[in-house]
């Protein structure tokens, strides 16, 4: 699930990448940089992005996500460090139905 | 080609006759309420939920955008009204009105958004009332509601601006539906004589406002509240 999960974030950074003229978004992995100190995306961008990987999530694995929860806002490793963190992040959300 | 709207507390009143217009020019309506659907189209889906349900509304949006791609238009009509002086007003009067009117409203501003940010545009329009410009007296929980909803607007303009999206909203003087039949008429005269142009608002008076904001003309238009009726 893990691998599905992330193979969606990096489809949406992919697009990202494009639409913000910034390639080292290209080619991410679960090491790649989102949001907070080293990220690459500012907050607009990142609201843009978590928007996209919810509709992939609602079309590829059919379920209906909302990644604002009260957690990950709160939460003091943010889950929007990285892709991987991102996927851990939605992990949960997914198993929790 | 038809337009993908979607609109919130369509089963009657307002929401309903903008529903049907809409549905007359050629465009797909999503419509919804707690009660039973009241229009039988083609091109209309009802989804019975309360707006303020967050999981249904999230699980409307997704589907409506699975249907169609795209959502081009929201209404954001939904909503209830409550009278009573404020020294005698319960607690839940004010979780009820705020659940339908500030909450409801939220949910599907912030779940449609998030397709037309994609689609890097859209229009949605918020409701109102004069009561709020006004300060009427024994509304002050329905006005309050529809001060926050003014406050959405004007902020959600600002932050979807550069998504290409506009958010108004419209502040209707009283229209004779089931909302305004529950007060006393000679609080309604009352209301009607401190408006400009004294007579009861129109459903077409409203759409007239909606079709101005939602034209693909008015992008330039975002972050109003437009008051019928000379008042405010
Ligand atoms: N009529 C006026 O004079 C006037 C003046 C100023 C502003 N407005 C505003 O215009 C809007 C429409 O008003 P209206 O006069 O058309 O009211 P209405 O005739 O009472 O219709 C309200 C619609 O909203 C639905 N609704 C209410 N609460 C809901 C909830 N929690 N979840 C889902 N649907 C809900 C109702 O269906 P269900 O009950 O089946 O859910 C109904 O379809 C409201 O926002 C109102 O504040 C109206």
């Amino acid at each position: 699930m893990k691998e599905k999960i992330l193979s969606i974030i990096y489809a949406a950074l992919n697009d990202a990448s494009e639409e913000l003229g910034k390639p080292e978004l290209a080619r991410p992995g679960p090491e790649t940089h989102l949001y907070g100190r080293k990220g690459h995306l500012d907050s607009l961008a990142l609201v843009n992005l978590l928007a996209d990987v919810e509709q992939r999530v609602a079309d590829d694995l059919g379920k209906a996500i909302v990644l604002a929860d009260e957690r990950a806002m709160s939460q003091k490793r943010s889950p929007f460090a990285t892709a991987g963190t991102l996927a851990d992040y939605i992990e949960l959300l997914l198993s929790e139905g | 080609m038809g337009r993908v709207f979607v609109i919130t507390g369509s089963g009657k009143g307002i929401g309903r006759e903008m529903a049907l217009h809409y549905l007359a020019q050629g465009n797909v309506v999503a419509g919804c309420s707690r009660g039973e659907p009241s229009i039988v189209d083609k091109n209309y889906t009802h989804f019975q939920l309360d707006v303020a349900d967050e999981k249904a509304v999230v699980a409307m949006v997704r589907t409506v955008r699975k249907s169609h791609g795209v959502i081009d238009v929201l209404l954001n009509n939904a909503g209830i009204a409550a009278m009573n002086h404020l020294a005698t007003t319960p607690m839940q009067t004010l979780q009820k009105v705020f659940a339908t009117n500030v909450f409801g409203s939220f949910i599907f501003l912030r779940e449609v958004a998030k397709v037309m940010m994609r689609a890097k545009t859209g229009r949605i329009v918020n409701f109102s009332t004069v009561a709020v410009p006004l300060r009427l007296e024994g509304e002050t929980v329905y006005g309050a509601s529809k001060a926050a909803i003014e406050h959405l607007t004007r902020v959600a303009a600002r932050e979807l601006g550069s998504s290409g999206i506009t958010v108004n909203a419209v502040g209707p003087a009283p229209v004779d539906t089931d909302l305004v039949r529950s007060v006393p008429p000679e609080k309604i005269d009352a209301l009607i004589a401190r408006q400009a142009v004294r007579r009861f608002g129109t459903f077409a008076d409203v759409i007239q406002v909606v079709d101005f904001f939602i034209d693909p003309r008015s992008s330039f238009v975002t972050g109003q509240v437009l008051y019928l009726g000379g008042a405010g």
